[in-house]
């Protein structure tokens, strides 16, 4: 690639470079409610409406599904069934053919779609489906993973081991060793914009759906497939979503899928956008996880051994468990090297809706188990937990602590030094004597304080899905319009890969028009997911941006008789020798010399590689890092607390735009910490989820947010890996900090039993699991 | 009583509006999208919960024009009558320049997705034009009702701080501009008069009380609609149809806040905003209540004549209400009763309120000079969340330091807010003592056998409320522990 991609351009007097702090790109249009979502589309006219037929049962056979009064509703046009579905009523994206469209025969989970109504309305179609009379044969369900298991644990798709040297014959003879269970959590992503499609249909096969997804080639291949026509025929849009975190990674397929069905049938466009709570009931969230576990240790608290078995809650089918369970057992190192280690996942199968997707995709379930063990061998001795972190922290490649549980090197280790510079800012030393000093003093109120690290593997750890594709036009007037395969919904990938065409033509940002993610355009694209989207797609866009601007270099070198080296683009401009044009002037001369100003680029991460059958290899093209200090106060009555202060250092490399990585990592920190808050999901006995709304499931607010907030970028990280200007990935690696949030709040339950067992505290951390995890130490 | 007429009035943004054929249960934010198609207001939740579908609604309040944040989306069309309705689109300028509050949300990076966005920039613009440099706690007030899941608030809380700056005087400012014409526009649509919409009556703004017995006299079926925050989703998540509806919200002589030394009188449709001023006044530890409930767009539309007629076991305000022995009045056509609200819960889903009647006041006697009063809401999360259980305690000592009154009552514990009976009787007359509280802590199983949900397990409401009577008892001796964010607030 181009050196210049890696030149200093502090100075610069361009409007959006790379490394600039530019604001998103649409936050004008946010701000004033003129940025447009799916929902704000005008509607051509004769668009119906559709709304999903849920069942309410966790387990069943359907013996009749009677629509007479359905159909009898005021504004119904029809109603479509799993038999409606013109090909194939299987949208697995495992390819497993265990996802229904709709239910047939058979309900998996509590709410299951199994018809869908079109009307007039929205709100006809919604009234209409709650006209349905459904007859059920009940079938015994499943719903919690203990359950599972002892039931004889069904698996949705096959597991991983993951295995170094001698785990079981090294807990043996470890001086120290103790076991335990964690239970942890699920989490809904509530993206603020729900799951909607809207399908207009076209000539011959042709249908067009604009669908809130991440993943816009997929849904093209699952409406291609429902309908049996080829990928041609079908073109998925999505200029920005209203949040994503995973949950539309796949979980938008089906609404797409159905409306594009309906659109077809009726030849009229249809728009699909389920309720809230039907969507927080009928799609996918994050996995729960029990972690059964033995750590071998020595009486400094060096981990030997490390033996873990990490079992999911999936649901009814595979959907992605298979390389989520994978990334949980990627990260229960987390930065510590483990002598001796046996990790396996245990992907099981339960009557509920099939688990998905959610930033950092099984990693952070991973991540916790791995400093809960931390955590017990702290406490077992007595010791700071920070200390025994430090002691078995990765080494430098070659020191021999440097290989990890899957047999990849880990070469860009700067974990010490993040864990020692905050450790230093945060004035962790001062604040837990005087914390300890608190606690021992104080009758109700108890504090804690915890630093934890973080380091997180970038790449899709499916080999294929690391490449990415893009499009570029440098029109006569000089104006440059972007595409390529990543969606935007919210993070800023789009402003960020606009600063790398801005950067590499030289020309402010306002040059560069950023359009809406079609297949159309750009073909056989990966998901934006695993924090990928600005590796891939910067590099892609870097790819035609290159292309074009070394045939302008070409041109102007033949035209001004001179040699390229002699050709630099510098501030809207063009030098060519001595001699200045603007950028618009040299591209108006390109198009009369006839010279091509389109390029379609590509990207393909490379070096790594992975094999599953035998557990080794190099999934990750690199790792990011960062750390985090939280101190919490708990209310040892009632369990209630409060997150006091939070310090953050996170390595994004060199950052591509530090204020829009800021802002990841913020958001990432909050949404973490309600994952091991106050974000629970609830079961009842028939398998009802009964938190599926924000009356009920509760997402922090502003008032949780911690009281001091000091969020930093470690300025001096560069990534060793040539990615694009050096930056790193930074969409999941924050999401994993407020694991000291969860360790703090243990710390402080400990003191009521001055420290002398680990609280064991699961997740997440309600004021309830704070108070009964008191209760439990105060009794002994 | 005027005539009745047909046509509900109001104003949105620089337009007047005037329909005669809206549905019953049209909500505003339906109306705007669909409509209007002032897409700028988004759904979000469709239960209140969120806030992406924030708007200002202005009313007068005497001869004051007030602008308050509420959720479009459980905010009937038929309570708009004689308000101005202020949505994201009408906040920049004609020429597209952006309003201070909008602008400094650019600046300070305070969006990531957009979708919540036009709804905190309402909150915000509310916020601004209600409060000069409002401090982070009066921010984070004015947040409760608005969710992010990207940016984790931080940024918008910057922008916040920064707008404070920027005073309403001093630019050119939407709302401000017009307001003498919406003063005058408004008035004219105060007619007193009853406005009925539809076939049979189906949507009713009755012009006075009088009217409104009437109406319910004829109608005793109907749905009786102060503030819609629990209304609302019956129609739009159970899609339940409550026709006919009656609109309270408009009727001035049931705003009415009266203080006289034994106590206050609130009319049924003072909100709980409305209410806050005096309440948190003269009962502190009510005021940390309502600070809790909801966010400001339920706490604007919300009443707590609704709150209470409406007999949710967990309450709200009522065990703080009950504590403080207040007493209801409820109104027909036939006349007016009184009664101990504690005696108007029956059971889960019942109300001791007779067809044609209506909730007209609440009296709230005040605290004696002696008296300790609390109240402590537990929930999941710490603001916008139904209690899992809420204790409110009222206590008098005598003068050798024993309890000669106590007053308990629990949300979250029963099919209703409930007195603690047995618990009070086990503790009063002994000498207010930690062993006096475990007595009390023991009689509490006789009082409560609480539920299992997702809100808390029965053992858990169970301890937490036994230990609420210690932190009451400690509280009660100087050695106050509830965790406060803010000095001097909840």
């Amino acid at each position: 690639m181009d050196a210049t991609a890696f030149e200093d351009k502090t100075v610069t007097p361009l409007s959006g470079p790379m490394h600039a702090a530019r604001r998103h790109d649409s936050a004008h249009k946010h701000v004033a409610g003129s940025a447009d979502y799916i929902d704000d589309m005008p509607e051509p006219a004769g668009t119906l409406h559709a709304a999903l037929g849920m069942t309410d049962r966790a387990h069943a056979e359907i013996l009749s599904m009677d629509f007479s009064d359905v159909e009898k509703a005021p504004g119904v046009v029809c109603v479509l069934t799993a038999r409606d579905m013109p090909h194939s009523n299987d949208i697995s994206p495992s390819h497993l053919d265990d996802e229904p469209v709709l239910a047939d025969g058979l309900v998996q989970f509590h709410g299951q779609p199994a018809f869908v109504v079109i009307a007039e309305t929205r709100d006809q179609a919604r009234r209409a489906a709650r006209l349905a009379k459904i007859d059920y044969r009940d079938l015994p369900h499943i719903i919690d993973p203990a359950d599972a298991i002892e039931k004889g644990g069904t698996l949705v798709t096959k597991p991983l081991t993951l295995k170094r040297g001698e785990a079981e014959t090294a807990l043996d003879h470890a001086p120290r060793q103790l076991r335990g269970r964690m239970r942890i959590g699920g989490q809904e992503h509530f993206y603020l914009e729900g799951h909607i499609a809207f399908a207009i249909p076209g000539e011959d096969d042709d249908v067009t759906v604009w669908s809130s997804t991440q993943h816009p080639s997929e849904v093209q291949h699952m409406v291609s497939h429902v309908l049996d026509v080829p990928s041609h025929a079908v073109t998925v849009q999505v200029r920005r979503m209203g949040g994503g975190f995973g949950g539309k990674e796949t979980q938008g397929n089906q609404f797409a899928v159905l409306a594009a069905v309906a659109a077809k049938k009726l030849n009229r466009p249809v728009k699909f956008r389920p309720d809230r709570d039907e969507d927080m009931c009928a799609t996918g969230k994050r996995h729960d996880f029990l972690v059964d576990y033995q750590v071998g240790f020595d009486d400094e608290g060096h981990i030997l051994a490390v033996k873990a078995n990490y079992a999911a809650r999936c649901g009814f089918s595979s959907d992605l468990s298979g390389p989520v369970t994978d990334r949980a057992l990627f990260h229960a190192d987390n930065a510590y090297f483990y002598p001796h280690v046996l990790l396996t996942s245990q992907p099981l199968k339960t009557n509920t809706v099939s688990n998905t997707a959610y930033r950092g995709f099984g990693g952070p379930q991973g991540m916790v188990g791995g400093e809960r063990m931390i955590e017990e061998v702290a406490y077992a001795l007595g010791l700071d937990p920070l200390q025994v972190r430090k002691r078995n922290f990765y080494g430098e490649p070659g020191s021999g602590r440097d290989l990890t549980p899957y047999h990849q090197e880990v070469e860009d280790n700067i974990i010490a030094r993040l864990v020692d510079e905050l450790e230093r800012d945060a004035d962790y030393q001062a604040r837990r004597a005087a914390i300890l000093d608190f606690n021992a003093k104080s009758r109700v109120i108890k504090k804690g304080i915890a630093l934890t690290p973080v380091k997180f593997g970038i790449s899709f750890t499916m080999t294929a899905f690391n490449q990415a594709g893009a499009l570029v036009h440098v029109y006569q007037d000089g104006s440059i319009h972007l595409n390529h395969g990543g969606t935007e919904m919210g993070q800023g990938l789009y402003t960020k890969v606009a600063q790398v065409i801005a950067d590499c033509f030289q020309v402010d940002l306002e040059r560069v028009k950023i359009t809406a993610t079609t297949t159309g355009k750009v073909p056989n694209t990966s998901a934006t997911a695993a924090s990928s989207g600005s590796d891939l797609n910067g590099m892609a866009a870097f790819d035609a941006a290159r292309q074009i601007k070394e045939r302008l270099i070409a041109f102007a070198a033949e035209r001004w008789q001179t040699t390229p080296d002699a050709i630099r683009f510098v501030a809207n401009h063009v030098e060519i020798g001595e001699e200045r044009v603007s950028f618009p002037d040299l591209v108006k001369q390109a198009y009369f010399a006839r010279v091509h100003l389109s390029a379609a680029g590509f990207y393909k991460t490379p070096k790594i590689h992975w094999n599953r059958e035998t557990g080794r290899g190099m999934p990750f093209y690199y790792f990011a890092y960062g750390a985090s200090c939280s101190e919490v106060s708990i209310d040892t009555l009632t369990g209630e607390y409060l997150v006091e202060r939070v310090d953050v250092l996170h390595d994004v490399g060199r950052s591509l735009n530090p204020a829009i990585d800021i802002g990841q990592v913020e958001g990432a920190f909050v949404q973490g910490m309600g994952w091991l808050t106050t974000e629970e999901l609830w079961w009842d006995d028939k398998g009802r989820l009964r938190t599926h709304a924000p009356s009920t499931y509760k997402i922090p607010l502003a008032s949780d947010r911690p009281k001091i907030f000091n969020v930093k970028l470690a300025d001096w990280s560069e990534n060793r890996q040539p990615t694009i200007g050096r930056s790193k990935a930074v969409g999941e690696p924050p999401f994993m900090l407020p694991i000291s949030v969860l360790e703090a709040l243990s710390m402080a339950v400990a003191s009521v039993a001055d420290y002398r067992e680990c609280p064991r505290l699961d997740a997440p951390a309600t004021p309830e699991r704070v108070l009964m995890a008191v209760e439990r130490l105060k009794r002994g | 009583m005027t005539s009745d007429t047909g046509t509900i009035r109001f104003i949105l943004n620089d337009r007047s509006v005037a329909l005669d054929d809206v549905g019953a249960t049209t909500t505003l934010l339906d109306h705007l999208r669909l409509a209007r198609r002032l897409t700028g207001t988004k759904e979000g939740c469709a239960e209140g919960d969120c806030g992406a579908c924030t708007v200002l609604v202005g009313r007068l309040a005497g001869d004051e024009l007030v602008y308050e944040g509420v959720n479009a989306c459980i905010r009937f069309v038929g309570s708009l009558h004689a308000t101005h309705v202020v949505t994201v689109e009408h906040l920049a300028a004609k020429d597209g320049a952006l309003h201070p509050v909008q602008q400094a949300m650019v600046d300070y990076h305070g969006s990531q997705c957009g979708f919540c966005t036009p709804g905190f920039v309402m909150s915000l613009y509310g916020l601004w034009l209600s409060k000069d440099r409002p401090g982070r706690a009066d921010i984070e007030k004015a947040l409760q009702g608005n969710l992010c899941r990207c940016t984790g608030y931080e940024p918008i809380v910057r922008a916040a701080e920064a707008v404070a700056e920027a005073r309403p005087d001093a630019v050119f400012d939407p709302i401000l501009a017009m307001r003498a014409r919406v003063k005058t526009e408004l008035k004219a649509m105060k007619t007193g008069a009853t406005i009925a919409v539809g076939e049979g009556r189906r949507l009713v703004v009755p012009g006075t009380v009088e009217a409104l017995a009437e109406v319910l006299d004829s109608h005793p079926q109907a749905t009786i609609v102060a503030g819609s925050t629990d209304v609302g989703l019956w129609v739009t998540k159970q899609m339940r149809e409550i026709a006919p509806v009656v609109f309270i919200n408009g009727l001035d002589a049931l705003q009415t806040i009266e203080e006289t030394p034994e106590g206050v009188t609130l009319g049924a449709g003072v909100s709980y905003s409305a209410a806050y001023p005096l309440l948190s006044r003269l009962y502190p530890a009510f005021g940390r209540l309502i600070d809790r409930i909801g966010g400001d767009q339920v706490r604007n539309m919300g009443t707590i004549g609704g709150n209470v007629a409406n007999g949710s076991p967990i309450g709200d305000t009522p065990p703080a209400l009950i504590a403080l022995g207040a007493t209801l009045t409820l109104r027909s056509k036939k006349g007016s009763r009184s009664l101990p609200l504690q005696n108007f819960f029956i059971q889960y889903g019942r109300q001791d309120r007779q067809p044609g009647e209506f909730v007209e006041s609440l009296f709230i006697p005040a605290l004696a000079p002696d008296a300790h009063f609390s109240v402590y809401k537990i929930s999941k999360r710490r603001d916008e969340d139904i209690s899992a259980l809420c204790g409110a305690f009222h206590l008098r000592l005598d003068a050798d330091g024993k309890v000669k009154t106590l007053s308990i009552a629990f949300g979250g514990m029963a099919g209703t807010p409930k007195r603690a009976s047995q618990t009070e009787a086990a503790m009063i007359g002994r000498l207010w003592t930690e062993e006096t509280v475990a007595l009390g802590q023991a009689a509490l199983a006789k009082d409560f056998q609480p539920l299992t949900d997702w809100r808390a397990s029965a053992a858990y409401r169970n301890l937490a409320a036994a230990n609420l009577l210690t932190r009451f008892y400690l509280e009660t001796r100087g050695e106050g522990c509830e965790l406060t964010r803010f000095e001097g607030a909840a």
